[in-house]
């Protein structure tokens, strides 16, 4: 057991044991411990390196990976989208706890930032003693709870370019509190970039953009020359469609393939009507 | 491993095993049974505490972890024969049953007040969505903390 007071001694730590269990919130590492599932030899609590705690917007937006949920409720960090996904992971008990980080080292395709991550091109920041890397966030998780992640790194930040306030993040489970989405979505139309992003949750082996409807509502984005413009309810539809046929569901406890294509559908025309309206400036 | 904290304001001392949670921590080596153990996975809120300040489940954090830290229990509340005005106002609201729920619902409603005095009906459930009760359907646990919240004011 190991409790790191700052990043290099965290990672002079990690280095040291490269196979250690990195213990940030612990709301996924202590239930696999709890179970039995995971019996780790070495473990490296990450929890006070106030580093990884810290929160900056300024054009771009970097957020610390031991930033919590409820952290993300109460400090502006500029994402709309990433501040509903917050609130909708766990209680007040698992936000207090939880950080972004944990979700992304996790890499379930559940996992309630990821669709937001992914929507907002965000980079992945890794740290190592032999130095650090930037990972884009879509090549960074690689398949359910697999990430390219190396024994050694941590996950230091998230960083991505302030895209304003035209997004959305919805989820579909099964009651509002405590629940595991049975599908995720986050749109984002950064109108200064001219980009839209579409990050899909729970849909496939790992988070799905959705390029036919990005390029669709870039299209519906571009004739309104990027302002806030009322889409008509067909090309909501329409929209929605793109978007169910880029996932790659599966049946499971949770619902099925059919279920998650069409509440993508649903949620997906709901995302465009509420997002292409909204005014340039918060 | 040997580890020192706070726990309700004083400095205790013992031995944590090697991937023993706080609530068994608190439990088994500091003999506090307030905080309860039902589902170990962070579901139910039945071992709900205060860790630097922060409601956060004991189940889900790691003892060997919390060298330095301070937590409060449940057992904080009322140290004395009288009941913390919270639990007296579950007691007469009858918002107790088998009781096994209910040290984590003080616990977390105790952290609701502190920040929201006077909090409305979706903000009581919200603050209370990650503590589950299996006997009393919630009504009577709202009129609770409703009542608590005139008390404790
Ligand atoms: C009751 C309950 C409800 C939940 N509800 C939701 C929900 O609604 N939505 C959701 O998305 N998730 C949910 N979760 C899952 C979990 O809370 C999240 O995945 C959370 O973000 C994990 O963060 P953590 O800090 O607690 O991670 P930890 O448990 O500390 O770590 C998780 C994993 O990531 C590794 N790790 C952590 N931080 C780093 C880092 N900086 N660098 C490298 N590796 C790291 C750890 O070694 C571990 O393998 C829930 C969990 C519980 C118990
Ligand atoms: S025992 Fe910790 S939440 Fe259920
Ligand atoms: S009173 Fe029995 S679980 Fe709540």
């Amino acid at each position: 057991m190991d409790v790191a007071r700052d990043l290099d001694g965290a990672l002079a730590s990690l280095a040291a044991v490269p196979g250690a269990d990195v213990l940030n919130g612990g709301t996924d590492l202590m239930v696999e411990i709890n179970f039995g599932r995971k019996r780790p030899t070495a473990v490296i609590a990450i929890d006070r390196v106030a580093e990884l705690r810290e929160l900056s917007k300024n054009g771009t937006v970097r957020v610390g990976a031991g930033v919590t949920f409820t952290m993300l409720l109460e400090r502006d960090h500029g994402s709309s989208a990433l501040r509903e996904a917050a609130r909708t992971v766990g209680s007040p008990q698992i936000r207090n706890a939880a950080t972004i980080g944990g979700n992304v080292a996790t890499s379930s395709p559940a996992g309630d930032a990821l669709p937001v991550l992914a929507a907002l091109d965000a980079m992945v920041h890794l740290r190592s003693s032999r130095g650090g890397r930037v990972v884009p966030f879509r090549a960074f998780m690689t398949g359910p709870k697999k990430n390219v992640r190396a024994a050694d790194e941590l996950v230091t930040a998230i960083e991505w370019n302030d895209a304003g306030p035209a997004q959305v993040f919805m989820k579909v489970g099964t009651r509002n509190a405590m629940v595991i989405a049975v599908a995720g979505l986050a749109l984002v139309a950064d109108r200064v970039r001219g980009r839209i992003g579409v990050g899909l949750g729970s849909c496939g082996p790992t988070i799905l953009r959705a390029p036919l409807a990005e390029a669709f509502a870039a299209g519906l984005f571009d004739e309104a020359g990027w302002r806030p413009f009322a889409p008509s309810t067909g090309a909501c539809a329409e929209f929605g469609a793109l978007i169910a046929t880029a996932a790659r569901p599966i049946d499971d406890v949770r619902g099925t393939a059919a279920y998650r294509r069409h509440v993508l559908a649903v949620m997906g025309a709901r995302a465009l009507a509420r997002v292409a309206p909204i005014e340039r400036t918060a | 491993m040997r580890i020192e904290l706070r726990v309700n304001g004083s400095m205790r001392a013992a031995e944590a095993r090697d991937g023993e949670s706080l609530l068994s921590f608190l439990r088994e080596e500091l003999a506090l049974p307030g905080s309860k153990n039902a589902c170990e996975q962070g579901e139910c809120g039945s071992c709900s505490v205060m860790l630097d300040g922060a409601l956060v489940c004991s189940c889900l954090v790691l003892a060997g972890a919390c060298a330095g830290k301070s937590v409060e229990t449940v057992e904080a509340l009322s140290t004395t024969e009288t009941l913390h005005p919270i639990q007296q106002a579950f007691l007469d609201a009858g918002a107790v049953q088998c009781g096994f729920c209910t040290p984590g619902f003080i616990v977390a409603t105790n952290a609701l007040l502190a920040t929201n005095p006077e909090p409305r009906d979706a903000e009581i459930r919200e603050a209370l969505s990650g503590n589950i009760c299996r006997c009393t359907g919630y009504g009577k646990i709202l009129e609770a903390v409703h009542a608590a919240a005139r008390g404790v004011r």
